[in-house]
């Protein structure tokens, strides 16, 4: 057993886990945040992404202990309040999600995304970066048109702040 | 229409907890005192249990019971059923092994439970499971079609002689013969429809929770159909009967048909949590989906059509083989019998249609519905041969379609479906337009200078959704009726609860329900909650599959709805002092016609509840229900044109451009009925190029993870190009004909058919790598 210390959705928090306990584990299990999803075994869909000091990582590939001291971040932290991510709404807006279950790994690696390209992005460029998130339901249609919508709000949402 | 009414792109009001990430999925879900359970699954594909030792299993920290397949048959936990009764052409029952929910003396395909340990936590029980060993004697296995069906090949069950299910026809078998016979042309064509794995994202899990002093059982479970489980639960698995057990589908992570069948890992759960007297989840894992969820289509085909001198079809000869896997799933045997052969006429006239199929046991996962279930196995053979045929013909494909299309409706087909309405000309116009099919030969030209193979493929799907009536499906061997009920429930406030058997794992039915009772009462949505998922809830329901919610699950809404409306009428006359036809419902109000005097909906409910002043000999309160049966199956349709590239150095394919025109008759919410086009396009894309579970020789699956079995990922698709011909259905009221499916069920084949026509050649299975399809091109 060690003591993980982290911040979490701007939370300091302190959890005693097994050492062989993964951070999507603690999260899921320890802090009752179910948001983040376990899809796979093999790093392949993820539903278990979330921000470890402002990148995206998918939670299921780490250890809790290798986070120790760590910002994170997961889909329940992105909104302020009642006000939505511009991703967030994005994705509700073009009805980029149906069952639900992939959504909280597409949102936060779409927000990586647009972080990294600094809004410039086109369909060629957001489908070849979503290789990481698999979604059975949508077709990644309405996925690529929210990550683009919300390319466009979140620059205008920084460039207002 | 109004801004939420029918007709409306509403944004999907249970989206807020998606995007929060405060969805509700059975693994989110922890109960006071909760135990873990983890499976131990057999490594071999057909092998004897000689014996399990859980000793040190049972020493190791945390574990609170080791339970064996022996001890669930001892406790008289009732086999698996199948629910579709199918007759061979011999007259002879389908011949069906037995399957209990955990192998207490054979297993028959890897990832057949034997054991389960019940611990504290999910890794102490997966460590445990570690120290239990069970002592196989391995058998032969075959997991190919034809070799089960070989004399001398591995036999896996008693009951099935040669591996054989059934040996089933259809049609007029000497009236084909005779179309034959008179054929100017026949074109023949082998088909393999590559095996799939559903991967709904959210995997299967349950939670199982037994109360001794009431003797009462709550289940959370994975499930599109929790009141069918309940049914098959309790009338056929000895669990508890139904009103001592609960069933909840929370929120689910998306279900393409796998998540219809009650599977042995919730009836292991609901038994052991008796048997431990506490609650116990399990929730599997990716691989554990891959060799127990319930896979698709696995048929091989050969086909043969006739032609007249004027390219007019006369017959279709088809014979069919089935892979069931090892047992026969609760609605396997239907799938390629009443859900394939009754399509095969596709949007066609085929005056005489003969087919057979043979349904066989492997040792393989077994397979049951997968979204389209059985009828994109028929389109994409039906499709497949047009295209063969106009190559071989020398025809265009699009004008070989449209000399053949069904154009008078009512048309009776030879192999009992009636298709009600449609026209096959509008979608393919609209398709052909979308696509600019007479430009196409410039385009393929100017590719072929840049070095690139292009081709262009259509595929005219038709497909029979709803899944009803019962009294039709009844009598083709179906073990349930297929009717939805709905209850509506307006509360003293004028909020309104919808109760529905129809259950939303992805399809929004907690939007597009709402949007019906805003269209009939002018209330906001927001005024509205669509209850499902719940059995002490929901009175009853079928669920949800052949996308049959808005056809058959709406429609019942609306026919309590109509009840509800009805006597909301009378209250509102009463109190308006009219008569009751002379009452209109507008914008939440119930105005007597051509007046100023109105009374608000809340208003009417308010009276309903207080029963101050009611109508003489009215009952107090304001909730009606219906039970819904249609009259007929619904007849989706439409054409998709795929225009993509080959590249002849590497065999990769890259599309160009794909449109889909589709006829679902009335549309509910134009958004999400496109969204369900998108995401089944994808599932056909991925049929097509990608997905493919594969088997050695010896029953070893070698796709049991993301790692090996190809998903269609974002840059390996591309965006749709989609719009709508409707014509109404005529078989409710509301004219819907479903869209579920139709993504799923016509994309293959116009994929095949653009990089059949690309190459040059015709002959190409699914999946059409790369490799496969550079191997094709170059081969002599």
């Amino acid at each position: 057993m060690s003591t993980v210390k982290l911040t979490v959705n701007g939370k300091a928090v302190a959890v005693d886990v097994e050492d062989r306990t993964l951070l999507v584990q603690l999260l899921r299990d320890h802090l009752n945040l179910t948001g983040t999803h376990v899809g796979c075994d093999t790093s392949q869909c993820g539903a278990c992404v979330i921000h470890m000091d402002g990148k995206a990582i998918k939670s299921c590939t780490m250890l809790a202990g290798q986070a120790d001291g760590a910002s994170i971040t997961t889909i329940e932290g992105i909104a302020k309040g009642d006000e939505l991510h511009p991703m967030q709404a994005a994705f509700r807006d073009n009805h980029g999600l149906q069952c639900g279950y992939c959504t909280p790994g597409m949102i936060m690696s779409a927000i990586d995304i647009v972080h990294r390209y600094g809004g410039q992005l086109d369909e060629a460029t957001v489908r070849h970066e979503l290789e990481g998130n698999i979604c059975r339901c949508t077709g990644y249609h309405n996925i690529v048109k929210a990550v683009l919508d919300a390319a466009g709000r979140m620059k205008v949402s920084q460039a207002a702040e | 229409m109004g801004v939420e009414g029918i007709g409306a792109s509403v944004v999907r009001k249970e989206d807020k907890r998606f995007i929060t990430g405060k969805g509700r999925y059975v693994d989110d879900i922890k109960l006071q005192g909760m135990t873990h359970a983890h499976f131990i699954r057999s490594p071999h594909a057909h092998a004897k249990v000689k014996g399990i030792d859980s000793s040190a299993a049972l020493k190791m920290p945390g574990v609170v019971a080791v339970l064996t397949g022996q001890e669930i048959v001892d406790d008289k936990v009732g086999n698996l059923i199948c629910g579709w009764a199918i007759t061979s052409k011999d007259g002879s029952p389908m011949k069906m092994g037995a399957w209990p929910a955990m192998a207490p003396e054979t297993v028959r395909f890897v990832g057949q439970a034997v054991a389960v340990v019940i611990a504290e936590s999910k890794n102490l029980a997966r460590d445990a499971a570690e120290a239990v060993v069970v002592n196989y004697e391995e058998l032969p296995a075959v997991a190919d079609v034809h070799a089960a069906i070989k004399s001398g090949a591995p036999q896996l069950h008693p009951e099935a002689p040669g591996n054989q299910v059934y040996d089933w026809v259809i049609g007029d078998e000497g009236a084909t013969d005779a179309a034959f016979a008179k054929a100017a042309n026949v074109v023949k064509l082998d088909v393999t429809n590559n095996r799939l794995a559903p991967n709904a994202m959210e995997p299967r899990a349950a939670i199982a929770d037994y109360d001794a002093a009431e003797e009462h059982f709550t289940l959370y479970t994975t499930s599109q159909n929790p009141h069918v489980a309940r049914l098959v639960l309790s009338a056929f698995y000895n669990i508890a009967p139904e009103h001592k057990l609960r069933v909840i589908a929370p929120d689910v992570g998306g279900g393409f048909g796998s998540k219809i069948f009650i599977y042995p890992e919730e009836m292991v759960a609901l038994w052991a949590s008796k048997k431990v007297g506490r609650p116990v989840k399990w929730t599997g894992d990716r691989t554990e989906a891959f060799l127990t969820d319930a896979h698709g289509r696995d048929h091989v085909t050969h086909a043969e059509m006739a032609f007249d001198a004027n390219n007019k079809i006369t017959g279709l000869k088809v014979k069919t083989y089935a892979n069931f896997g090892a047992y026969m799933s609760l609605f396997s045997s239907s799938v390629p019998t009443y859900l394939y052969a009754t399509l095969l006429s596709g949007q066609y006239n085929i005056p005489a249609i003969h087919a057979e199929v043979v349904g066989v046991y492997t040792n393989t996962t077994p397979v049951d519905a997968y979204r389209g279930a059985g009828r994109p196995e028929a389109s994409y053979l039906i499709e497949r041969l047009m295209e063969t045929a106009a190559r071989q013909l020398k025809v265009d494909p699009a004008a070989l379609r449209r000399t053949n299309f069904i154009t008078q409706f009512p048309h009776q087909t030879p192999v009992i479906m009636a298709y009600d309405t449609g026209d096959f000309n509008a979608s393919l116009d609209a398709a052909m337009k979308a696509i600019d099919y007479a430009g196409f030969a410039g385009r393929k030209a100017k590719a072929k200078a840049d070095g690139k193979l292009r081709g262009i493929g259509v595929s005219c799907y038709i497909e029979a959704c709803g899944i009803a009536p019962s009294k039709a499906v009844g009598s083709l061997g179906a073990g349930v009726g297929l009717w939805e009920s709905a209850e509506v429930r307006v509360n003293p406030v004028g909020t309104i609860e919808v109760l529905t058997g129809s259950h939303s794992h992805g399809q929004g039915h907690e939007t597009t329900f709402c949007q019906l009772v805003a269209e009939r009462l002018g209330v906001p949505i927001s005024q509205v909650s669509i209850v499902h998922g719940d059995t002490d809830k929901v009175q009853f329901g079928m669920g949800t599959y052949g996308s049959r919610s808005a056809a058959v699950g709406l429609t019942a809404i609306l026919k309590a709805m109509e009840k509800m409306e009805s006597k909301a009428k009378k209250i509102a006359a009463h109190a308006l002092e009219a008569s009751e036809g002379d009452i209109v419902i507008e914008n939440g109000e119930f105005k007597v016609a051509g007046t100023d005097k109105a009374i608000a909906f809340p208003m009417v409910a308010l009276a309903a509840y207080t029963a101050h002043n009611l109508p003489d000999g009215m009952e107090p309160g304001l909730k009606e229900s219906a039970f819904y049966d249609p009259t007929n199956f619904t007849f989706p349709a439409g054409t998709y044109i795929c225009e993509l590239e080959v590249d002849p150095g590497t065999g990769k394919t890259s599309f160009v451009n794909f449109v889909a025109a589709d006829d679902f008759g009335r549309l509910i919410n134009p958004m999400i009925v496109e969204g369900q086009v998108h995401g089944g396009l994808v599932q056909g894309i991925g049929q097509a190029l990608l997905e493919h579970a594969i088997y050695d020789a010896s029953g070893q699956p070698v796709t049991a993870s993301f790692m090996d079995y190809a998903m269609p990922r974002a840059d390996d698709v591309p965006s749709f190009n989609l719009s709508h011909t409707t014509t109404l259905c005529p078989g409710n009221p509301l004219g819907i004909k479903g869209c579920g499916e139709a993504g799923a069920i016509g994309a293959s084949a116009a994929v095949i058919n653009a990089i059949t026509d690309a190459i040059g050649k015709n002959n190409l299975e699914m999946p059409a790598t790369p490799d496969r399809v550079w191997r094709t091109i170059h081969a002599a």
